[in-house]
Parts: C-alpha cells; sequence; structure tokens
C-alpha cells in the first residue's frame, strides 16, 4: 500500500524547510520525498494543492483520565481529538486515579490505549508512589511494561532527598525525568501569577520567581546525579537564562512550555473566567514575549497542548476554588499557527517544537519528513479561519480557553503509520 | 445623572456620573434618616435577600435596615451554616434563589469573584457586600459620601490609607474610586502587606508613616485582618502599633483639619489609639456607620429603578 501525496508544501523541521513538493508513503513509513516533476507511482495519489504537509505532533504531558474519570475524557475521545488535531502521538499524564505508579495499572491504560485510540499513545508513569513525593515507583519495571518518562506531573517532589535518589535511579537506567519547576510552598493556593492583575482581582498570586527557583533547584540535582531531565513547562523569563547556562554546561536538560503560556497571559482571565485557569497560572505578555524568544533560540525545546480535560463542574465555582487545566489538542495547532501568523515562529520552527524535538527527547524516530521515519503525517491549511465553537470538540471536556476565538489553520488529514485516521469533511 | 449598570458589583466597571448619582441620592437618604419618620416606599413590594457566606454583623444590619427603610421584604441568609456545608455550589444557590424572585440580592461571599459568578447566574440585580480580597463597593462609597459631606468636595483631596492593604478589599475598591474622582492616593503600611504591582496602581506608596501621612486631608485605617494572617507578616502587634498605629503625634503630620476614618471594627490599640477614634473633632468613624445606612438605600433604589425599567422593557418575558 503507497500513497503519493503531490504539491503539498512540506514542513520539514529537520532541514528547516518549507518548500513544494511530493513525498511518497510505503508500508506505513514514508519512503521518499522530492520537488522534480517526475514522481513515483502509487496505490493512491492525495493532492494536496498547496497545503502544508508535516510530521504529526508528538504531544507530552497528555491527560487521558483513565482510569477513573471517563466521564471526563476517555482513550477514544482523547484519540478522536487528538487525530483531528493532527497530533499522531500522545504521550500520556500518570496523574489518574488511581495513579499510574505501577506495571499493572500502566498496562491496563496501554490495554485500553491501544483499543480505542486511533493514535499512538505512550504512557508515562509517575516517579513516585501515589505521586506522593515518598517513596519512587518500580521505575525498571514501569520501563518494561512501557514506561517511556517518570513524571509526577504538577505535584513537585519537596523531599530534595527522596528527589535525588529517584533521579540517581533513573539515571542507572536511562530513563527520562519530567518534573515540574516551582517552589512549592511559594506557589501554594495559587491562582494567579503575582503583579497588578492579582491584585486588582484580590486573587492569591504566586511571584514569577517561583519557577526559577524550582529550576535552580532541580539543575543543582541533575548536576549532582547526572539524570536525564526536562521541564515541564517554562513560562517565565526569570528562569530562561539558568536553563540556557545549564544546556552550556553540557547537562542532560530540555525543556518545554504550553501552547496556553505561548498565545495568552494574565489578562486574559478578564473577569474571572476559569477556562484560562491553567498551572503554573498565565504570565505577564513580556514573559510571554521571552519565552516565544527561547523557543526561537532552542533553548526551550518542546511546545506542549498541557490537555487538560475537566468538567463544568470543576470549572463553574469562584476562580480560587475552580480547578486549573484546559483541553488543547484540537487546538494546539491553530493556538501554534498564531505564532506562524504573527511572524514570531517559521513553521518549520513550530514542527520543531511539536514533533521533531519531543520525538528526539524521548528516542522516537518520528517527527521527520525523511525516507525511513514512520508515516505519521498531518496535512493542513495554516490560513482557512475558523471560529472556534468548544460543543464541536471531540474531546468529552469542553473547558478550552479559546470558546469563540478567530484563529486560522485547519486540519485535513491526519495519517499514523501511512493510515488516515482523520479526514476533515 | 444617573446610575447606568443592573448590577453593583464593585467600583472598577463604574464612571464618575454612576458614583455621583448614588452619593447625590445617598445625601437625600442621609437626611431621610435623621427624621422621626424614617420611611419610604421605594422598594415596596420588593424582595430583598442577603446571603452572606462569611461573617458579617456591621454590614449585613446595615444592608437590612436599608432595605427596610425602602420598604423592601427582606430576609437575611447565613450560607456558611446551611448548603455550602452540604456542597451545593454557587451555582446550584443561585438556581434556587431563581425560584423564589428575589429582585435584589446582597452577597457576601469569601472567594474573590464569587459574587461575579452569581450575577451572571440569576435574574435580579446583585449587590457585592465584599468578595474575598477583591472589592466592596459599598464601603468605599460611604466612604466617599463621609469624605464629601466631611470636606465639602470629593476631588483633589490628598488621602492616605494606612494598614493592611494587601488583604483589604475595602482598600482596593477605595483606591480606585477615589483615583476615579480626581484624589491623590498614598498608601502606607509596611511591605509584606502591600499587594504586589502596586506601584502600577497610579498611588504613591510608603512604608514610613510620619512621611506618608505629610498633608494630607483625609487618614483612612485599615482593620488589620488577623483571621486573613496565615504566617508572619508582622513581628507582633505591639511593633506594629509603634509604626504604624495611627495616635495624635502621627496624626500631627496630616493637616490641621484631617478627618480620621475607619471602616470598623476596630482594633484599638493594634492600629488606631483608642482615644483618637473617639474623638469628635477628629474622627468621623460614627459617621461613616450612618452614611452607609444612606448609600446602601441610594444603591438599592438605583438598581430597583433599573430592574423594573428592563422587565417593563422586556414586559411578560421576565417573571
Amino acid at each position: 500500500m503507497s500513497i503519493l501525496f503531490t504539491n503539498a508544501r512540506l514542513i520539514d523541521p529537520e532541514a528547516g524547510t518549507d518548500s513544494l513538493g511530493w513525498l511518497l508513503i510505503k508500508d506505513g513509513v514514508i519512503a521518499a520525498t522530492g520537488s522534480e516533476t517526475a514522481m513515483p507511482k502509487a496505490d493512491e495519489q492525495v493532492e494536496c494543492a498547496g497545503a502544508c504537509l508535516a510530521p504529526g505532533i508528538v504531544d507530552i504531558g497528555v491527560k487521558v483520565c483513565e482510569p477513573g474519570e471517563r466521564h471526563k475524557e476517555s482513550y477514544k475521545s482523547a484519540g478522536l481529538a487528538a487525530a483531528a488535531g493532527g497530533v499522531t502521538t500522545m504521550v500520556t499524564r500518570p496523574d489518574t486515579l488511581p495513579t499510574i505508579d505501577t506495571p499493572e495499572v500502566l498496562s491496563f491504560a496501554l490495554r485500553r490505549a491501544n483499543e480505542a485510540a486511533p493514535v499512538n499513545v505512550l504512557p508515562m508513569a509517575a516517579l513516585t508512589k501515589g505521586r506522593e513525593g515518598l517513596e519512587m515507583t518500580e521505575i525498571g519495571f514501569l520501563m518494561d511494561a512501557g514506561a517511556v518518562a517518570f513524571t509526577d506531573c504538577d505535584r513537585v517532589i519537596s523531599n530534595t532527598k527522596v528527589f535525588s535518589r529517584a533521579l540517581t535511579y533513573a539515571r542507572s537506567l536511562g530513563a527520562l525525568v519530567i518534573a515540574h519547576p516551582q517552589e512549592p510552598i511559594l506557589s501554594e493556593g495559587a491562582a494567579v501569577t503575582s503583579g497588578k492583575f492579582a491584585s486588582l482581582r484580590g486573587l492569591p498570586a504566586v511571584t514569577a520567581m517561583a519557577e526559577r527557583m524550582g529550576l535552580d533547584r532541580d539543575i543543582a540535582l541533575l548536576e549532582m546525579t547526572g539524570a536525564a531531565y526536562h521541564a515541564d513547562q517554562i513560562t517565565t523569563a526569570r528562569a530562561l537564562p539558568a536553563l540556557e547556562r545549564a544546556k552550556r554546561n553540557g547537562l542532560n536538560i530540555t525543556a518545554g512550555t504550553s501552547i496556553h503560556h505561548l498565545t495568552l497571559n494574565e489578562m486574559d482571565v478578564a473577569n474571572y473566567r476559569t477556562f484560562f485557569k491553567v498551572k503554573p497560572p498565565l504570565r505577564a505578555e513580556d514573559d510571554r514575549q521571552a519565552v516565544i524568544a527561547a523557543l526561537r533560540d532552542g533553548t526551550i525545546d518542546v511546545i506542549s497542548s498541557m490537555h487538560t480535560p475537566q468538567d463544568e463542574e470543576s470549572k463553574r465555582l469562584p476562580y480560587e476554588e475552580a480547578a486549573s487545566g484546559a483541553v488543547a489538542l484540537e487546538t494546539l495547532l491553530p493556538a501554534a499557527l498564531r505564532l506562524y501568523h504573527a511572524e514570531d515562529l517559521s513553521l518549520p520552527q513550530l514542527f520543531r517544537a511539536m514533533a521533531l524535538n519531543p520525538a528526539k527527547r524521548l528516542g522516537l524516530d518520528a517527527g521527520r519528513l525523511c525516507a525511513g521515519a514512520p508515516a505519521d503525517l498531518v496535512l493542513f491549511n495554516p490560513d482557512t479561519p475558523i471560529v472556534l465553537d468548544r460543543f464541536k470538540l471531540k474531546s468529552k471536556s469542553k473547558n478550552t480557553p479559546f470558546d469563540g476565538a478567530r484563529m486560522q489553520g485547519k486540519v485535513l488529514g491526519t495519517y499514523v503509520a501511512g493510515q488516515p485516521v482523520f479526514e476533515a469533511p | 445623572m444617573t446610575y447606568s449598570h443592573s448590577h453593583l458589583l464593585g467600583i472598577e466597571p463604574l464612571a464618575p456620573p454612576d458614583i455621583t448619582a448614588i452619593l447625590d441620592l445617598a445625601d437625600q437618604y442621609a437626611d431621610l434618616n435623621r427624621r422621626d419618620v424614617k420611611h419610604s416606599d421605594a422598594l415596596a413590594g420588593l424582595t430583598q435577600i442577603n446571603m452572606f457566606f462569611e461573617n458579617s454583623t456591621r454590614t449585613q444590619a446595615s444592608f437590612e435596615l436599608a432595605g427596610k427603610r425602602l420598604g423592601a421584604d427582606v430576609m437575611s441568609m447565613a450560607m456558611q451554616a446551611s448548603s455550602i456545608k452540604k456542597g451545593e455550589t454557587l451555582i446550584d444557590t443561585a438556581l434556587t434563589l431563581n425560584a423564589m424572585h428575589p429582585d435584589l440580592l446582597v452577597v457576601r461571599h469569601p472567594h474573590s469573584g464569587a459574587v461575579d459568578l452569581l450575577s451572571e447566574k440569576v435574574n435580579c440585580a446583585v449587590l457585592n457586600a465584599g468578595d474575598g480580597r477583591h472589592e466592596h463597593p459599598t464601603q468605599a462609597l460611604l466612604d466617599a459620601l463621609t469624605i464629601r459631606r466631611a470636606k465639602g468636595r470629593l476631588h483633589r483631596l490628598n488621602i492616605a490609607i494606612c494598614g493592611d492593604i494587601a488583604h483589604s478589599r475595602v482598600a482596593r475598591s477605595n483606591i480606585m474610586l477615589l483615583g476615579k474622582m480626581e484624589n491623590r492616593v498614598r498608601l502606607i503600611g509596611p511591605p509584606t502587606l502591600m499587594p504586589s504591582g502596586i506601584a502600577d496602581f497610579g498611588v504613591e506608596v510608603f512604608e514610613d508613616m510620619q512621611e506618608g501621612l505629610k498633608d494630607v486631608d483625609v487618614v483612612m485605617m485599615l482593620r488589620l485582618q488577623r483571621e486573613r494572617m496565615d504566617g508572619g507578616f508582622i513581628p507582633s502587634e505591639r511593633e506594629y502599633y509603634h509604626r504604624y498605629g495611627l495616635d495624635a503625634e502621627k496624626l500631627s503630620h496630616a493637616k490641621d483639619d484631617a478627618i480620621v476614618m475607619h471602616p470598623g471594627p476596630m482594633n484599638r490599640g493594634v492600629e488606631i489609639d483608642g482615644e483618637l477614634a473617639d474623638d469628635i473633632n477628629r474622627s468621623v468613624i460614627q459617621q461613616q456607620v450612618e452614611m452607609g445606612v444612606a448609600v446602601r438605600m441610594a444603591a438599592m433604589d438605583l438598581l430597583a429603578r433599573n430592574l423594573l425599567a428592563r422587565r417593563q422593557a422586556q414586559t411578560g418575558v421576565m417573571v
């Protein structure tokens, strides 16, 4: 079975190119690409009419609420949302009920994922049992069962001794640890970032500096232990010099940021709009700009959706009490394209952060357009205007901050291992 | 001039003419309240529900009295004792209330923004009686009326707000109101009790009381909210009183005719000297309580007029 995509705008993050050409897939992998007029023959041909063809998005940090809260999101609904959003690999979080912290629970989740989700699912496991920050999980067994990384998600392991031992043990197995850099005491109970807006709204706030303090500690532990470490979300200007220095010093460190911190700022919370409550809280515009610049120069490696489904009941509360998080699998690409249309980042730069870098960090072949790479692809038109209607999202939960937003970018088709998993109606 | 909003959720959304409209009407009600027969029928037949999710004696009594003097049917509910303990959400509470057909809803809630949320879900006029650290608009309005009556104007005054600014919704509403009416506002307090980003509020910030009080027309003291202190904002009450408690010596740096205000309840000997608080030549604390009833009458009267006009405009649609 082979498919030839013709007249496509090929977005190659590895080569950093954005050019018209054709791409041939055969038996689930990319067989060849080119720009010549002489094209190979294929069983099927897709005329792209100048639409963009890019490696499918590899999204680190997706919350699927199985086991425990299937009413918020199941593998099926998350998988359909991912396919519709051009996400071909979901790297899922272990902050479920119960926590994914044993090989048994992990196998259950993976079985459900393989049954129900049309895209690739790679599970992460908790670094400590119950994400309580006290005892490390069975990192070896969990890796054997398929865990691709270890994280306590938005919980910070405040016991430094526990964290340093877990990092040391993880290093011996070559396991990647993903942490949430944050000073846990300063950020306790915070709903917004300190500053004029927080004070005007009278909401409990955390200084942006708390992220830098958390990152500084983690970097010191990396120097001690030599572990492989990824910061889930770097969202403030003050944390960037520390990150840049740690990379320069040769530590095994990478960093991500969330699409919401790249495209929204604290003012968007406006009159206590709880769909804009995320963790860490949205930052000042200066921070947003600094994070975009850091993505451009490669200090920040990865863009994630940080897809976090919440039902209406947990959001329709006073701001302090409302749950954090936003669904984003389907809005990740159109939101990221805001950065392209604003000329902040080119399309190859965007796909470097959304596909190539996360794949590389997890040791995957995905995220490339070269021959031999898996045929995980997204075909999209970056210019099509859309008005987002949250009730049309495929996620079971509809908690998006982009409801009613005017965006540009429409996914036309998503392919996983050469098979179409989504085609625009 | 008229008040143009359907709720009174805070000072932030108000324009100067809205503020003046409330104060002008409140002036009339202040006069009514000094007569023997203190009654009007402005709210006759309307239902006012006071929902206090947080303890209050003074504000609740003031709203209750205001409603009764205007002829409304007034009911007060102490919410912390009832449904929220049973896990009912604010939205459920709103739906329950709608079924009772209230016309005016007075709400106090410990969380910032909770009154805004409630106002989106009920079909009556909502008055914010204090939400978290956000706003307490009727307090700012009664302070404004007290100042206007004592000073003869509400503009181009130097006004100092002193004490626990960080935890105070009274301070936030006052900063906004006094700023909108073109006064110079100074904030005085220890830096641990100043909110973040305060430099961008269009106010002057002082850490030294003597310096901050120099030549001010009005000194507003705030209650040191001990119940909100989740740890270590100040070393001790006595050091606080020494550095930030208002006494005759510190007040001598203000203008000779400066007035002293306090939203109550006072901690005598913590933020204000007891004798000074009782000095009828300087302290207008009793007038503040008096103006509180008048301002709440005015606010409810104006909101009821807007509510009835809106209902009339869509006759047959509203219940």
